[in-house]
């Protein structure tokens, strides 16, 4: 593979348009052997991915270079499309959780709770939620978005070279994760959101490490800020970088950070609230730089307002400890799963008491575990889609029910795949090198943008 | 245990069926008995006399409630100043679950789309995105193309579907005012074969490109894993041995 179409990869229609190289890892100089060195206005084609560390997984940027110069830019997905919402239209409703969370499976709570909030609608028991679920549920997604933002923002550092970001991160999204482990079980695909409520109670042993949490948290974004916020090197190659104002958000119909760095401060936790989130105190932080440096610093601010829900939830939730009964599941024996799981000697399983209940005491309970664990509830038809605000932007699930006990389909209006659609906007006439900080500031995932 | 089998739908009683499902339900067609995935043989469970209805064709009339009714208005002034009568645009208007879903002829989605954008009194800036969805069941209106649009300006949404059959599967493709569509109707055309007319490059998204036939429609077998045990094969969802219908 030495000098023109030698190995015979390049055909006459390549030819046509002048000499094609086909090189594949070897040393460019004993390619091109003594040619004369490329002339202007000379392109070439290089393939980023799709197994490239900077691409946020099996993502594929088929790069047009002109020189340093980016002259198009174009993302190739589906690598790793894995068919999660056919699947889910051959399992029962409550089985669709454990399919839908790992989609994205950076924010699993938000996917769980965009397809759950969907379900629900469409059961009509939006109202009939009870008010424990519903704290949990914000008091999860909050953890979720401090940990989703915190994953975006540490490998983003390693992409730029900075190892000690990208520790500092991850050292705090660990924590984060350690609090899911504690109370779902899992560190991510936690299947945690069911439609009706959640699986599991939050109790007080989990608050407490919560509040240790949060005592340590502020620290440590103080940190990854001084680190980060003025650090020269990080804003020379994120400042005016993957420029996209408020009018390319707009015909691109971005959300999320990437619109609030423009200066709109359209946050769907504020404009169309959902689980009671205008009872909760929390402002939307914004910049109006259009840059990846603004959308680093929405982030960042979004990362302490988290914090101060993540708060607010852990008061709310301990005010209620002596209430007596507080259920975290809807009291609807046709809809709200039976089985109260609990932490046993070999695993998560269903609680010692309710085998009681239903193997020695409850016939009709035995009877509606069976039916309930077995066939799964029925949704009546109908189409419904509920967004919300999700670390990436706009997530939702338009599901569609014909009546049965499973999904008739559901989709899942992903971020990501959104978004990825920006990448030739962000890309196009800037540096190779700046390549890396536009897909890191869109801050994709790849399990969401192929499900 | 041998049980006759169970008495024919009509002779089931409406009571019987749970509230919950809607009055629309009780007067259409059953499409499906029993559960267990027991078809045709006596149910010795009891739940054979469950039946499933098929929806009937809803529509709502006025008025709507809430912003819908502002949203009705404007599309149908906005048309009606170029000249076309709402109801030659507008199918059926349906507001379920709280949404509001036009169902608009095929023909006039390029002219109610660009309204929906640029009407200054419709502004719906942001497109979230296209869904398909695939009703063999329903002759004549199989595919559906289903789009969620929202406005940042009246801070309002509104769901649009245009429902095709299967042996025409065209669709005017809506990236012309919305360049955001672009992947969505990619993936739809991937998954459904929906084809949308217009669109730059209507090509596979997350398939690969020599991939047959388009995975998400209803009558798509599923694959089946081979285990290394003996020849075994594990089925299919469709195929397994299931205790829901």
């Amino acid at each position: 593979m030495t000098t023109t179409h030698v190995t015979g990869a390049a055909s006459d229609a390549d030819a046509a348009e002048g000499r094609v190289y086909d090189v594949a890892g070897e040393d460019w100089d004993t390619v091109i052997g003594g040619e004369e060195r490329s002339s202007a206005g000379e392109r070439i084609v290089v393939n980023m991915g799709p197994q490239h560390p900077s691409t946020h997984g099996v993502l594929r940027l088929v790069l047009t270079l002109e020189g340093e110069t980016v002259a198009e830019a174009r993302a190739s997905i589906g690598y790793l499309h894995t068919g999660i919402e056919k699947s889910m239209e051959y399992r029962t409703w409550t089985q669709g959780t454990t399919f839908i969370t790992r989609a994205d499976y950076l924010m699993p709570l938000f996917n769980e709770v965009a397809y759950c909030l969907s379900v629900e609608r469409l059961l009509g028991i939006e109202d009939k939620l009870p008010e424990r679920a519903t704290l949990i549920r914000v008091l999860m997604l909050e953890l979720n978005r401090i940990s989703s933002h915190l994953g975006g923002l540490g490998p983003f550092g390693m992409e730029l070279g900075a190892t000690t970001i990208f520790l500092q991160g991850l050292r705090m999204r660990e924590n984060v994760l350690d609090l899911f482990e504690l109370i779902t079980g899992l560190r991510m695909n936690h299947a945690f959101i069911r439609p009706g409520g959640v699986a599991q109670d939050v109790t007080m042993a989990h608050l407490e490490a919560i509040r240790a949490f949060l005592r340590k948290a502020p620290k440590w974004v103080k940190d990854l800020r001084t680190l980060i916020d003025a650090n020269p090197v990080f804003i020379a190659r994120t400042k005016g970088i993957a420029y996209l104002d408020l009018q390319g958000c707009m015909a691109l119909g971005v959300t999320g950070p990437m619109l609030r760095a423009t200066g709109l401060p359209w946050d769907l936790r504020k404009s169309q609230p959902y689980l009671g989130y205008e009872t909760f105190e929390f402002n939307v932080p914004t910049a109006d730089t259009c840059d990846t440096y603004g959308r680093y610093l929405v982030r960042m601010a979004e990362i302490e307002e988290s914090l101060k829900i993540v708060d607010q939830c852990v008061e709310r939730l301990s005010s209620r400890e002596h209430t007596g009964d507080d259920p975290f599941m809807i009291q609807d024996a046709k809809i709200g799963w039976p089985a109260r799981l609990s932490l046993g000697p070999d695993g998560m399983g269903p609680s010692p008491e309710h085998i009681k209940h239903i193997m020695g005491q409850s016939m009709e309970g035995l009877i509606h575990h069976f039916k309930l664990v077995t066939e799964g509830f029925r949704v009546p038809a109908g189409q419904a889609y509920v967004p919300v605000e999700s670390p990436k932007g706009e997530i939702g699930c338009h599901v569609v029910s014909d009546g049965g006990t499973r999904p008739y389909r559901a989709h899942l209006r992903d971020p990501s795949f959104h978004h990825m659609q920006a990448v030739a906007v962000l890309c196009e006439g800037g540096n190779l090198a700046d390549v890396i900080p536009a897909i890191a500031s869109i801050d994709p995932v790849i399990g969401g943008v192929d499900r | 245990m041998t049980t006759p089998a169970g008495p024919p739908a009509e002779a089931n009683g409406d009571g019987n069926l749970p509230a919950k499902l809607g009055e629309e339900r009780l007067t259409s067609p059953v499409v499906r008995m029993g559960m267990f995935g027991a078809d045709g043989t006596p149910d010795t469970s009891g739940y054979g006399r469950l039946a499933v209805h098929k929806p009937l064709p809803q529509s709502s009339s006025r008025p709507y409630g809430g912003y819908f009714d502002t949203v009705a208005d404007a599309l149908a002034s906005a048309l009606s100043a170029d000249g076309v009568a709402v109801d030659d645009a507008i199918e059926r208007v349906v507001v379920a679950h709280g949404e509001l879903t036009l169902y608009v002829r095929r023909s006039s989605l390029p002219a109610v789309v660009d309204k929906f954008l640029h009407d200054p009194a419709l502004r719906f800036e942001v497109f979230s995105g296209v869904s398909g969805v695939h009703y063999p069941d329903e002759p004549g209106r199989e595919l559906a193309a289903v789009y969620h649009l929202l406005s940042i300006t009246y801070n309002r949404r509104v769901r649009l579907e245009v429902r095709i059959p299967d042996a025409d599967p065209h669709v005017p493709s809506v990236t012309g005012t919305y360049p955001a569509a672009n992947w969505h109707e990619r993936e739809t055309w991937d998954f459904f074969g929906i084809i949308f007319d217009g669109h730059p490059a209507l090509t596979r998204i997350e398939m690969p490109d020599d991939w047959p036939g388009h995975p998400q429609r209803k009558d798509y077998p599923l694959g089946g894993i081979p285990v290394e045990y003996r020849g075994t094969k594990v089925p299919p969802p469709d195929e397994r041995r299931s205790y829901y219908s």
